[in-house]
């Protein structure tokens, strides 16, 4: 099931090197990554240089670690030195960062294999991937389908086997939305386990960086290996449990909890997918728990407010004195920031730094941003006090399944609506996970997504392990498309 | 009917930790243009802030100081703005609940100025304005600040001045900053506006942007006073506005109005946890706390018995200060060594930077050897003088600027055997004396000086000799 565990006991017993691995990756980016669109930067002398070293290692009968010698992406908003990191904004071409990402050091340290960086929402705002300023990712299992966002480069590629796993960003579902159109697994950790020095913001007090891969294995390894304490990010605490050690425990007597809220206008074939999953649950002797959140119907504007005011001043930044994209013409220094930023962003990032700046400006700050705060508040303490009945809430990732290509440009109000079962967990900080629980009639992957109480990344991932462990020939699709091991 | 001046100050200070508010780059002033710098402090992508600690216990320790209650919760904003020497286009700053609140400094006059709070910031970097170009040097971004906010207590140029004076002083003694005007370590924002005396509504006021002299601050309020005035008595109505002093021409000049106010759009700072601090770290800090200015001027005059004066001259320059009680630590001829500093030593250091520097060559050891000396009759006070300018000069001890014999004194007996033979050598001098001229004498104790190299007690010898003429 792990592609980690099966790629690291091919390497320890040589029966490929690091250089053939990363070879093999690298040659099917080329072939396939024309129709993906799913990485916008391909890093094939670094990878295979980190690759000659992990074989050095091999050759001297060195131990590896986990996740090294390891294929693997990262999301373009991710600080990589040396090595352009655009958030998929025309805002911040040629942007070369001077320092590595805490995430990218853990995984360097480890020798992990970047192939290269991955497609996103510019700036991480979208749900389809398709805000980019390179393009959207398409989608794996269906190419006239999008991959979802933001971060729909990674899972486009993990998916579509050109890369092992990958690190995407979620601030309103953005790991676990992308998981879910692409039949992965996707995690977004407890706010604060993992590190967020060198994410590029777009909502700090939501943005929170988690694993994509194929199987709760694998995500749980790499979570394990970057949820580490880092004194560069002050709000930083590492994880609390270790989530890989206890995947295999039973969980006989697991109290799963059922929230009302969570079902209402999700497509009949996904609350079907659910029920079934409540079933396999019930199965493996977890106790159902039926209860109602009824400060959910809040969560989506709270989650636009605070997080595009939030935004509105992340991205004061990029005024194109310092790097990034500069315009040519301008009379003035205010005249230089003004068109960098009106030729600089993208219509959706506009959108919602003028929303942002709305909601915080004065005569407004009391009746948008200080409100949605109080009912931050307030969905944070439902939650506790749901997690006082249950250990785990089940509940769908997303109202459908992936969107048709265009659909999220046709209309924006429509589109911040699918974030309805994602966007709670960033406003309460909590983990969840996503994992595919089957297919629609288009044959397009249905996810159901594990919410924990806060840094209980083990008893989600641990649900999720043993759901997995009784339906993986039924929720799993091999596609044909990719490096096949 | 007279008009009051009624203003208050913004006073930005900054603090003189080792590194920065948010990142480990060097505070220091000066440096290769942006050479103190990393990616927290020049708002890279993606870097984030770390609060220094030392940063709250300075503003802790500045609060205290100024009587004010200190927050045990307190949190950092974002205060929203675009300006090329703000890289991250907004400000780290504290809006509502700022970490000191409520105090007072009390002036020479018993007036308290009330203190309204003091809050932690960064400062912004420096845009440099060169050969056409502008340039930024972003080394002084991330600098800690504090910003102390009077309450407009403030009735007039003195009161302001004094005002000023006492906080520099005070930050000056807790060793919060270096507080120089000159390098921009205190920058002070002038609130003004007028009323009628009597009145009790405030007029409207206006506010003068960074103010970094004394001597301007003065200026700038007399002519902003004066400019009020005018208006209101001609009819017209004060516009609040920013307004800034022109050096050269002694004007204020209007820089922006209400209406094109900046709307900050303060908001909690996420990236940053709550800053809470327990009683107990309070009182250690308290405890931390150095002798402040006007504890140290009523020591003076209790426990030293300076005049007040003396007391308050000392105590202006906190080396100076020091120096005196390090020279007064084996003496106790308090008054003859605060003589010698504040008369031979201060006129070595004509400016007031150089009594702030107080780079004195003696040592207060040395000081206190030659008080010593003086005081035990040893060398007369014109001696001490002399050897006091050679010990500037040189840097050299008194043992070695003066000889055993130098030292050894005159006793009663050889003086008067030297007053007698004076008596003797200068008859004609002392017959013009008894004859009523008395200027005479002078010219019979200059002899019996020179014939000692100086070392005559003066005042003894006068009185020998006084009694040897007399008996004559």
């Amino acid at each position: 099931m792990s592609r980690i565990k099966y790629l690291n006991h091919l390497l320890a017993t040589k029966q490929i090197s690091c250089v053939e691995l990363t070879e093999k990756y690298l040659k099917e980016i080329e072939k396939e990554n024309k129709t993906l669109n799913a990485y916008v930067k391909v890093t094939d002398e670094a990878a295979l240089d980190t690759a000659k070293k992990v074989d050095e290692k091999i050759s001297k009968g060195e131990p590896l670690m986990p996740l090294e010698g390891i294929p693997m992406t990262l999301k373009d908003n991710i600080s990589t030195k040396d090595i352009e990191t655009t958030c998929c904004s025309k805002i911040l071409e040629g942007y070369v960062p001077i320092y590595d990402a805490t995430v990218w050091e853990i995984l360097k340290s480890q020798n992990a294999v970047l192939l290269g960086k991955t497609n996103m929402d510019e700036f991480a705002m979208g749900s389809s991937c398709e805000t980019s300023y390179f393009g959207g990712a398409l989608n794996p299992h269906d190419t006239s389908h999008v991959a979802g966002g933001s971060s729909g480069g990674v899972a486009s590629a993990v998916g579509g086997n050109i890369a092992v796993y990958g690190l995407g960003s979620d601030t309103g579902g953005s790991i676990r939305q992308p998981a879910s159109f692409c039949g992965l697994v996707g995690l977004k950790p407890t706010y604060g386990a993992v590190s967020r020095y060198g994410l590029i913001a777009y909502a700090s007090s939501f943005d929170q960086i988690g694993p994509i891969a194929s199987s709760v294995e694998d995500a749980a390894i790499v979570y394990d290996a970057i949820s580490l304490y880092d004194e560069k990010d002050a709000t930083s605490c590492g994880s609390r449990y270790k989530a890989y050690d206890v995947l295999a425990n039973s969980i006989k007597g697991m109290k799963i909890g059922i929230v009302k809220e969570y079902f209402e206008g999700i497509r009949d074939d996904i609350k079907a997918s659910i029920e079934e999953a409540a079933k396999v649950y019930e199965e493996l002797g977890a106790e159902m728990v039926y209860f109602n959140i009824p400060e959910l119907k809040y969560a989506l504007p709270v989650y636009y407010i605070l997080a595009c005011a939030e935004a509105s001043s992340n991205l004061g930044r990029y005024d194109g004195i310092r790097y990034g994209y500069r315009t040519s013409n301008y009379r003035d220094i205010n005249d230089m920031i003004c068109k960098t930023r009106s030729e600089g962003f993208g219509r959706e990032v506009k959108r919602r730094i003028m929303l942002g700046t709305y909601v915080l400006s004065a005569g407004y700050y009391d009746a948008y941003y200080k409100k949605a705060q109080k009912l931050r508040g307030a969905i944070l303490k439902a939650f506790k006090n749901a997690f006082r009945k249950c250990d785990v809430i089940l509940a769908p990732t997303v109202p459908t399944t992936a969107f048709e290509l265009n659909f999220t440009a046709k209309d924006p109000v429509e589109t911040y609506l699918t974030d309805i079962c994602t966007v709670p967990v960033n406003i309460a900080g909590l983990p969840a996970v996503s994992i595919p629980c089957g297919f629609d009639s288009e044959g397009l992957p249905i996810g159901m997504q594990l919410i924990g109480d806060s840094f209980r990344e083990d008893k989600i991932l641990n649900a999720a392990y043993q759901y997995e462990q009784c339906t993986a020939d039924r929720i799993y699709k091999k596609l044909e498309i990719g490096v096949r091991l | 009917m007279s008009w009051e001046l009624v203003t208050g100050f913004e006073t930005h200070i900054e603090l003189s930790t080792k590194t920065k508010i948010f990142c480990n780059c060097a505070t220091e002033f000066g440096g290769e243009p942006n050479t103190h710098c990393c990616p927290v402090c020049i708002g890279l992508p993606g870097a984030l802030p770390k609060l220094n600690k030392n940063v709250v216990i300075y503003a802790i320790k500045a609060g205290l100081a100024t009587n004010c209650k200190i927050r045990n919760i307190s949190k950092m904003d974002r205060k929203n703005y675009v300006y090329p020497d703000l890289p991250k286009a907004y400000q780290i700053s504290q809006y509502d609940k700022p970490l000191c609140e409520d105090g007072y400094i009390t002036l020479s006059s018993g007036k308290k100025i009330h203190i309204a709070r003091i809050h932690i910031e960064e400062d912004a970097g420096k845009l440099v304005h060169q050969r056409g170009n502008t340039y930024i040097d972003y080394n002084r971004g991330g600098v800690p600040l504090i910003e102390i906010v009077s309450q407009p207590d403030i009735r007039s140029i003195e009161e302001a001045v004094e005002y000023i004076e006492k906080l520099r002083l005070i930050m000056k003694y807790i060793g919060v900053s270096d507080v120089k005007m000159q390098e921009g370590s205190l920058r002070c924002d002038v609130n003004i506006s007028v009323r009628r005396k009597g009145e009790e509504k405030f007029g409207t006021r206006t506010e003068i942007k960074n103010m970094n002299s004394i001597s301007f601050i003065a200026k700038a309020m007399e002519y902003e006073f004066n400019r009020q005035v005018e208006i209101l008595e001609s009819g017209g109505t004060i516009e609040q506005e920013t307004r800034r002093y022109n050096s050269d021409l002694n004007i204020t000049e209007s820089m922006r109005g209400k209406e094109d106010a900046d709307d900050y759009r303060y908001f909690r700072e996420p990236d940053l946890v709550t800053i809470s601090i327990t009683n107990e770290e309070i009182e250690n800090i308290r405890k931390e706390l150095p002798e402040l200015p006007h504890e140290k001027i009523r020591k003076f005059i209790e426990e030293y018995g300076l005049p007040q004066a003396d007391a308050e001259l000392l105590v202006k320059y906190k080396k100076i200060s020091e120096y005196f009680e390090e020279a007064c630590k084996d003496t106790r001829s308090y008054k003859t060594t605060a003589n010698f500093i504040l008369g031979q030593i201060f006129r070595r250091l004509p400016t007031d930077a150089e009594k702030e520097e107080a780079n004195i060559p003696v040592p207060p050891q040395y000081l206190s050897e030659l008080v010593a000396l003086t005081e035990a009759k040893k060398i007369t006070s014109n001696m001490a003088r002399n050897t006091l300018e050679k010990m500037l000069d040189t840097g050299k001890p008194v043992g070695e600027l003066l000889s055993e014999k130098d030292l050894e004194g005159i006793d009663e007996g050889t003086l008067r055997r030297i007053c007698e033979k004076a008596v003797e050598m200068n008859e004609a001098a002392v017959n013009d004396y008894l004859n009523g001229k008395k200027k005479a004498f002078g010219a019979i104790i200059g002899y019996v000086m020179r014939e000692t190299k100086g070392k005559a007690d003066a005042v003894l010898a006068e009185k020998i000799l006084q009694e040897l003429i007399s008996t004559k």
